[in-house]
């Protein structure tokens, strides 16, 4: 029988502490698109991702009111474009490129990833001609969302990519110079990526994915404040076991909305991303998680331990509640999406280097992060360089998504509205990387004995 | 299968009847009631057996919103299993 306790609980969860779906992403394989014909190819991709994902949006809407749990988003990602596109110049992508939105604003989603390319170890022609595509593509496309993994750790860092990148990333944020270099916000960096993360702007369909899988992204950091708050003063092997409780609960409705619209729209269920992923709103905030563990501002020192626990903790709870686990699980620390975060890296505590080392403990990397627009492309590369090594020596995924916003200083604030938020431009260390870049080539993968 | 009604706001006479007489309407068996008020506040869980529901449940979760709004209350209407998965292993 139902406990009247645990439905207000939940209620409270929901109402209260913004508990709630964050995403529902349809993977979908792009391979049998292939085509050497151009047209046919956007013609395949169109048809496929429009047919496939038709019911998305209205199924998720209907699970959402079923069972009074908000679904924000509902998402697309498909195949890396670089795979199906070898018959493609830099153009071409973009033709593909406009082909991907045209299809997410046909089926209503609010993003579509996968305008990806996996270079690891080394390129393609047509990896090369899409990641050159980057910036235009994401300036003349509205729901694009692109991707690029340079480093994994069987592979080492390809560092010709990295330096790519640097140029990509400034080129992109010049583009959109009048929109606060947005294009920057749709662009992620990675190692070791997943091949079947739900969230935005990191989402594909990897090659080893089923034609069509449903992917859910929860989220849940204001149940999880809540609950440290109402533990008080218990000590941390308490607390420890408060979020993971928590966790629990968040993750089983990630299972419950997962499983149904798998079942809903007849595809197979791939997996719960395990995440507390933050919004810009009141009382949505990983950093205020931290804050309310005991730190007194998210950034000062025990910020890092405070992470790794929750990070931790929150996998634990939440792997016992779902059946299978995947993308990039784990508490994210976007600054422009998360409201403490913004408020402690306005206010100083919370600075570039302390956020690659909180990378080191928890999902992702240095997300939504506004830097300074005339920041040199070496420094933005060093900066992936630093931030994809800490992923490739810990066997885990990190990501750099950077926005040199075009003409703004230390100081300024650059708002992107909605859920991607607004930040606080901060300071960047401008000693120049540039012979060490510039020497291109592969960082070898790392050893996997005689660790320390 | 079985639907969670939650009612919450200020109390007034006849809360409890008028979303039992919507359920009725609605096809939906009142299978448990809890209410309590106190200091003019109302809280009432309504747990009903939605077999046999006339209409969809979105038309159902609806009525009693709109319902709800008319009387300055917070209605919602959600599937059990909300409940059941976050709750129990």
């Amino acid at each position: 029988m139902i406990n009247t306790a645990d439905i207000f609980e939940t209620i409270a969860m929901i109402r209260e502490e913004n508990l709630d779906i964050r995403t529902v992403t349809m993977g979908i394989s792009l391979l049998d698109c292939v085509s050497d014909d151009e047209k046919r190819l956007c013609d395949k991709v169109y048809d496929k991702i429009t047919r496939y994902a038709e019911k998305l949006v209205s199924t998720g809407e209907a699970i959402s009111k079923d069972y009074g749990i908000p679904i924000v988003n509902k998402r697309v990602s498909v195949t890396p474009v670089s795979l199906i596109g070898g018959c493609l110049d830099g153009d071409g992508f973009v033709r593909l490129a406009k082909t991907l939105d045209r299809a997410a604003n046909a089926v209503g989603v609010n993003f579509i990833g996968g305008y990806s390319a996996l270079v690891h170890k080394g390129m393609t022609g047509a990896e090369r001609n899409l990641i050159l595509s980057i910036p235009q593509a994401l300036t003349e496309t509205d729901l694009v969302c692109s991707s690029v993994n340079v480093a994994t750790t069987k592979a080492g860092i390809n560092m010709d990519a990295v330096r790519m990148m640097g140029g990509v990333i400034k080129r992109a944020a010049y583009l959109t110079r009048d929109n606060n270099s947005l294009a920057c916000a749709k662009l992620v960096v990675f190692a070791n990526v997943p091949e079947d993360n739900p969230f935005m702007a990191g989402a594909f369909c990897g090659v080893g994915e089923p034609d069509c899988a449903i992917n859910v992204g929860v989220s849940g950091p204001g149940a999880v404040a809540s609950a440290i708050k109402r533990a008080g003063d218990c000590n941390l092997s308490e607390l420890a076991e408060v979020i993971k409780k928590t966790a629990f609960k968040i993750t089983r409705v990630g299972q419950l909305v997962a499983t149904e619209a798998a079942r809903r729209l007849g595809v197979p269920f791939g997996i719960v991303d395990l995440s507390l992923a933050p919004t810009p709103a009141i009382g949505d905030s990983v950093a205020r998680i931290l804050e309310n563990m005991g730190v007194g501002t998210c950034g000062g020192y025990g910020t890092t331990a405070a992470l790794a626990m929750l990070n931790d903790a929150v996998k634990k709870g939440g792997v016992m509640a779902s059946g299978h686990v995947g993308g990039l699980s784990g508490a994210f620390i976007p600054v422009s999406e998360d409201e403490g975060m913004i408020s402690a890296a306005t206010s100083g505590v919370l600075t570039l280097e302390k956020l690659e080392a909180m990378t080191a403990v928890c999902s992702v990397g240095l997300d939504m992060i506004v830097i300074p627009g005339d920041t040199d492309e070496n420094v933005i590369c060093g900066m992936i360089a630093d931030e994809i090594s800490i992923g490739v020596a810990n066997t885990k995924t990190t990501a750099v998504r950077v926005i040199p916003a075009y003409g703004k200083k230390v100081g300024d604030t650059v708002s992107f509205g909605g859920l991607l938020g607004s930040a606080p431009v901060m300071p960047v260390c401008e000693a120049s990387p540039v012979r060490f870049i510039s020497r291109g080539g592969r960082i070898p993968a790392p050893i996997h004995s005689l660790k320390n | 299968m079985k639907a969670v009604i939650t009612v919450t706001g200020r109390d007034s006479v006849g809360i409890s009847a008028g979303v039992s007489t919507l359920c009725a309407f609605a096809g939906a068996n009142v299978v448990d009631i809890t209410q309590s008020g106190s200091s003019g506040y109302f809280a009432m869980i309504m747990i009903v057996g939605i077999d046999s529901l006339k209409g969809s449940f979105s038309d159902f979760a609806d009525r009693l919103e709109a319902y709800g709004k008319d009387h300055g209350l917070i209605v919602s209407t959600v599937h059990e299993d909300i409940f059941n998965t976050m709750h129990h292993v």
